[in-house]
């Protein structure tokens, strides 16, 4: 496998704009500048999935969405509750939720009660340290968070409101970074420990007799644990979508470089071995601070470094 | 005057390092001068101590010994020692040298800043907020902060 790079035009740090890009034949062109409603850094973006509205989340406290109309996006809603910095906003599979979380230790679930009023459902105050990173389960009512006091929570839905049912304590420095395969019964999870680990969950009165949290939630154990393919911090961890049942995860770190890694082909479900199927050491000059997938096209996927660069990767073929 | 005491009445002094000596080639414009742990040590021994009127280097915090380059990787590696396991002005002398060498180092280089290993009661967490790149960014837009960070690195 190898894959070619476009580079997209470099843009101004820090200008709290949303830049929205579309590809024209071989050559990116950004057809709309989200500005004037974030005030500091905007830190994350995500679509929601039905692809109608796309979700900011800044280092201003509040979180916008945006709402496509036509080609245009019009800002629909703005959160406000963190008492600071937003670092990163999800949508539920639905696309009627949010979950956001914060330097301020919390995570806040939000509901759209019709025409982009998004009421809050739920504050969870469980993490000691600011969070890093928060994603929905893409099929059942469960939300994962990570945070720099090195832990993993995982919270239930139970009757409207979002309970804490457990705590992962493996990595041993800041998780930065959580992603959910499409089946929800992985996870990846990657961080300042420089390890990548692989979760499998075990539901209620699994064949293998794991314990699992109030005998009505699955337990994630952490079943793989990749050691020494990144020199520097790991900060962003992505399962590729399309590709069911031979996920790839694509991981970018501190230390400039974009990975690619795939499930052996002999490999036990319950201990999986995984390897790095692609390495860029330089995909950036500086650090890499996200990777994406294509949600469709299982060939390519985008980066983002400190070096002001959107890169744009494609495999030759599968 | 604050009435706080000092964490630290009676620190140690240590002897200056005299100036670089130069060569001929550090004059010759075809020869490249690469970035050393000479280098390095220079641009952070002139901080001042958040507490006492000395430079790091003067009280022992600094060393040229303690700082690691790899030109391969661009990884520039500083440790350092707190004049006592306790002091409480370690988080804030860690940020200081940061400070400095991001604004001196060119882009694209990668630094990380350490208590040296067992000459601090709170090493590990000093260490790691040191080297959180999001709390060295909300750092450095705190204008609070940065006054008692650009006092230090004021060069006496």
């Amino acid at each position: 496998m190898s894959y070619y790079i476009s580079q997209v035009t470099p843009t101004e740090r820090g200008d709290k704009a949303i830049r929205i890009w579309t590809q024209a034949q071989d050559t990116w062109n950004c057809i709309n500048v989200l500005e004037d409603a974030h005030t500091r850094t905007v830190r994350h973006v995500s679509w929601s999935h039905d692809g109608k509205f796309l979700a900011s989340a800044s280092f201003d406290a509040t979180t916008c969405v945006w709402e496509r109309v036509e080609n245009d996006w019009e800002l629909a809603a703005t959160l406000e509750g963190h008492e600071n910095e937003v670092k990163c906003a999800e949508w539920s599979s639905n696309s009627r939720r949010l979950v956001t979380c914060s330097r301020d230790k919390s995570v806040w679930i939000w509901e759209d009660e019709g025409d982009c009023d998004f009421d809050c459902m739920s504050i969870l105050q469980e993490h000691t340290q600011d969070v890093k990173c928060v994603k929905f389960h893409p099929q059942e009512a469960i939300i994962a968070s990570v945070s720099y006091d090195d832990t993993v929570k995982l919270y239930g839905e139970d009757d409207d409101d979002w309970e804490l049912f457990d705590t992962l304590k493996d990595h041993t420095s800041t998780i930065w970074c959580i992603d959910f395969d499409c089946t929800g019964d992985r996870m990846v999870t990657s961080g300042d420990d420089k390890t990548i680990r692989i979760w499998q969950a075990y539901h209620p009165g699994n064949a293998q007799n794991i314990d699992t949290p109030d005998h009505s939630h699955p337990k994630y154990v952490n079943v793989a644990t990749l050691e020494n393919v990144h020199t520097r911090p790991i900060f962003h961890c992505a399962f590729s979508k399309v590709t069911k049942g031979k996920e790839r995860i694509a991981t970018v770190a501190g230390d400039d470089s974009l990975v690619i890694l795939k499930e052996a082909d002999v490999s036990d479900r319950n201990a999986p071995s995984w390897e790095v199927q692609f390495r860029e050491p330089q995909a950036h000059t500086q650090d890499v601070n996200c990777v994406c997938w294509h949600p469709t096209d299982p060939n390519m996927l985008v980066t983002a470094g400190d070096d002001g660069c959107i890169n744009i990767w494609r495999t030759a073929s599968e | 005057m604050s009435t706080k005491p000092l964490d630290n009445e009676a620190p140690t002094m240590h002897q200056k390092t005299g100036e670089r000596a130069l060569s001929h080639a550090d004059y010759d414009d075809e020869v490249e001068d690469v970035i050393d742990e000479r280098e390095i040590f220079d641009i952070i021994r002139m901080i001042t101590d958040p507490e006492h009127p000395n430079s790091l280097e003067e009280l022992g915090v600094t060393n040229l010994e303690h700082i690691e380059i790899d030109l391969a990787s661009k990884c520039v590696a500083v440790e350092f020692t707190p004049t006592i396991p306790h002091c409480s002005m370690a988080s804030l002398i860690a940020l200081s040298i940061r400070t400095r060498l991001i604004r001196s180092l060119p882009i694209g280089y990668k630094i990380d800043v350490r208590v040296r290993a067992g000459t601090h009661a709170s090493e590990r967490s000093v260490n790691k907020q040191v080297n959180d790149k999001e709390r060295v960014a909300a750092a450095l837009e705190n204008s609070h902060l940065m006054d008692v960070v650009n006092q230090c690195l004021t060069t006496i």
